[in-house]
């Protein structure tokens, strides 16, 4: 008989490896899947993770995978530090909206100064800003009113969808859009476009930022202070009390460092690969970063690679929905099952698995 | 042999240069659809995929067709796009209006395919625009919710504020009046162009509100199921015939006949005659299909909408002939003027009559 044992200790060796395991049963059970649908499971699966990569249009796909990765890593990073200490922001797709609106905002109100070293910073704070009030306000209502983070920061990713549409046909219409909704098109505007700025590599300040907050998240988690409290919050709320942490500014810095990031993810999407205000702005990052963050084990490097991993099923899914004519709900399916396979495969990283005759109690 | 290029300098082309771009079948012309939803949507994707597979099967096997489903109007559009000119597309339809940006983007990178948008603004030299004119449907369905209402309370379901539903509202709003001077519209917003549930509670709602005849201009047939369940009410098939409703709730509807379209540019491209256009047909041209109106409709209503559609059809009437005055009282067409496309094409205000305002 099969017996799951709890380890005293959570395994590393299995930390480590489940991720790992997780994209390959992934890869079984999703060939699977594309085989019942009657599609080559190894040309798919090839499709979606070798394709972008090395494939023939490899030079067009891998600077799209950093595009897409970008966002991703911003966002998952600074959830991380919320998920370390039991802090559960969910909304950071809100938070992301939020920036975006803000940014765009402030690009639009200049609009069309040239004045570059000046609103382009501005817009960078001021995305900042938007996604840290966003999170501010279930962050001060924790620490208030005892409310659950989770459920009030998720309910105001519904307001900002809301707030992106009407700002979309509204405040921010482009005048010259012939009616149509959605703002001017940053792209088109120097002051404010974050393009590439290195011609067909990807890279766009989004990219540099998101690098730049891996690194920093480390050396916060390995060697501060703070990244020690925050571990310690998470693990032991009674322990990090005793050694004076203070649970409600912590609830606070963590949701400020998540929702400012996510907000600056905003802004650079909308001044970069997405260009406009609109209704369909929000591309549901905020959300597929909590896979991310998950997947890379709360930590910085994990969620560097998780972020690549994650942005290459999207591109290669894609490629494989328009190529192999798979329908779109079997990419999602398979996007699914990754995050499926972990959580079931984390059972080994918690157990120990036993092979035992069944004992008379 | 024809060579796409993408992006003639830099690394993209050295890499191309290095990996060769495969010899392809030549004599087939690839041709790509992006759709905004999934092909079973029973409404907008729905129709033109329809349209679509009714051009596959004109050439047979002289094309070869790609096509990808529920590509979102944001940042992942352009990327859909870009992989179909690479995988070696001659012509790319982008099937929906928030897919104008990415395609002006993505074409300006492949000037040897040619790119045809939907119901956008933005023409190329290799991108072409083409939409129909819902509005003459519209005429025909406001003179028959018009009749067939005795609550005078017609419901729209409105989706996204651009000119072209605005247009609908004015079309269907004038000619329900001119059958029956009490009527009255009450008109919500969704935002959105397909979402079911939507859909169903904003028929509900309206159903509510007194109204017995419905409008929509989203793509589901949920506000159907909602006008079913209630019973006496009337509803118009969008996009697709949905004639699975008929003959009651649904009473007649708008049908897009992409397909003529579709068959002229693809034959096109195939004979090197492609040019930059700028389309935008009725029923006279048979781009906009009127459904069977069935039968719970009195005959001599029928008949009348039938002479409407043909009188359209023939070029004789138009449906925003003067007078016609602004919302705020203001002239817009004097006595006998007709509407230009000009106008129309941006039109960003109700006519005189219908309440509420247009989102802003």
């Amino acid at each position: 008989m099969i017996r799951l044992e709890k380890r005293p200790q959570p395994s590393q060796l299995w930390t480590y490896l489940t991720p790992v395991l997780a994209v390959v049963v992934t890869m079984v059970l999703g060939g699977v899947l594309f085989a019942f649908m009657g599609k080559a499971p190894l040309e798919a699966i090839r499709t979606i993770f070798w394709d972008p990569i090395f494939g023939e249009f490899a030079f067009y796909y891998r600077p799209e995978l950093l595009k897409k990765a970008a966002p991703l890593i911003l966002i998952a990073i600074g959830l991380s530090f919320g998920f370390r200490a039991g802090i559960w922001n969910i909304g950071a797709e809100g938070q992301y909206i939020i920036g975006a609106i803000c940014g765009a905002g402030v690009a639009l109100a200049f609009y069309p100064t040239e004045a570059r070293w000046l609103i382009f910073p501005l817009m960078i704070v001021a995305g900042i800003l938007g996604g840290l009030i966003w999170a501010l306000i279930p962050a001060l209502l924790k620490v208030y009113f005892r409310t659950n983070e989770i459920l009030v920061s998720l309910m105001l990713v519904y307001v900002a969808e809301v707030l992106i549409k009407a700002f979309s046909v509204g405040l921010m219409r482009n005048p010259e859009g012939m009616g149509f909704p959605g703002s001017r098109n940053l792209r088109q505007y120097p002051a404010a476009a974050n393009l590439e700025l290195i011609a067909n590599t990807g890279i766009h300040w989004g990219v540099i930022t998101a690098v730049f907050a891996v690194i920093v998240a480390q050396v916060f988690f390995a060697r501060h202070q703070f990244g020690f409290n925050v571990r310690l919050a998470g693990q032991s709320p009674r322990a990090a009390t005793f050694a004076g942490v203070d649970p409600s500014r912590l609830v606070i810095i963590c949701m400020c460092i998540s929702g400012g990031l996510a907000g600056l993810a905003g802004l650079y999407e909308v001044a970069g690969p997405s260009g406009q205000i609109l209704g369909s702005f929000p591309a549901y990052y905020g959300f597929t970063a909590i896979i991310v963050a998950f997947l890379g084990r709360l930590n910085p490097i994990g969620i560097l690679l998780a972020g690549l991993l994650l942005a290459l099923t999207y591109i290669g899914g894609d490629a494989a929905s328009s190529s192999m004519n798979l329908p779109a709900a079997a990419i999602q399916v398979f996007q699914g099952m990754l995050l499926f396979s972990l959580l079931s495969l984390d059972v080994l990283t918690n157990y120990r698995i036993r092979l035992k005759k069944a004992q008379v109690a | 042999m024809k060579r796409r290029t993408l992006l003639a300098t830099g690394a993209a082309a050295a890499a191309a240069a290095a990996f060769g771009l495969p010899a392809r079948a030549q004599d087939k012309t690839k041709v790509g659809f992006i759709y905004v939803g999934p092909i079973n949507d029973g409404g907008w994707t729905q129709h033109h995929h329809h349209s679509a597979m009714e051009m596959v099967e004109h050439f047979g096997d002289a094309v070869e067709f790609v096509y990808q489903e529920s590509v979102p109007e944001g940042p992942d559009a352009e990327r859909a796009i870009t992989q179909m000119a690479l995988g070696g597309a001659d012509i790319i339809f982008t099937t929906s209006f928030g897919y104008m940006d990415p395609t002006i983007n993505v074409a300006s990178k492949f000037p040897n395919v040619k790119f045809e948008h939907a119901t956008g603004y933005k023409t190329a030299d290799n991108v072409s625009v083409y939409s129909a004119r819902f509005y003459e449907g519209r005429a025909v369905q406001g003179t028959l919710a018009g009749h067939m209402t005795k609550t005078n309370t017609i419901g729209y379901i409105a989706s996204v504020p651009i000119p072209e539903v605005v247009r609908g509202i004015n079309s269907a709003y004038l000619h329900a009046k001119k059958v029956n001077p009490d009527v009255e519209f009450k008109i919500i917003w969704i935002f959105e162009w397909l979402n079911p549930a939507k859909e169903a509670d904003a028929a509900k709602a309206l159903i509510e509100q007194g109204c017995d005849v419905i409008l929509q201009h989203t793509d589901s047939t949920a506000p159907h199921a909602a006008a079913k369940e209630a019973g006496n009410v009337y509803t118009f098939g969008q996009a697709a015939d949905m004639a699975e409703y008929a003959p009651m709730p649904r009473i007649s509807s708008i049908i897009d006949e992409w397909a003529p379209y579709y068959i002229d540019r693809v034959q096109a491209v195939m004979d090197g005659t492609w040019t930059t256009t700028n389309t935008w047909d009725g029923i006279g041209a048979g781009m906009v299909g009127i459904g069977e109106i069935s039968d719970v409709v009195p005959a001599e209503v029928k008949a009348e909408a039938e002479a409407l559609r043909d009188a359209i059809a023939a070029g004789e009437y138009h449906p925003f002939t003067g007078p016609i005055n602004k919302q705020d009282g203001t002239p817009w067409l004097a006595e006998g003027e007709v509407a230009d496309d000009g106008t129309l094409a941006g039109m960003n205000f109700y006519i005189e009559g219908v309440s509420g305002d247009i989102p802003s």
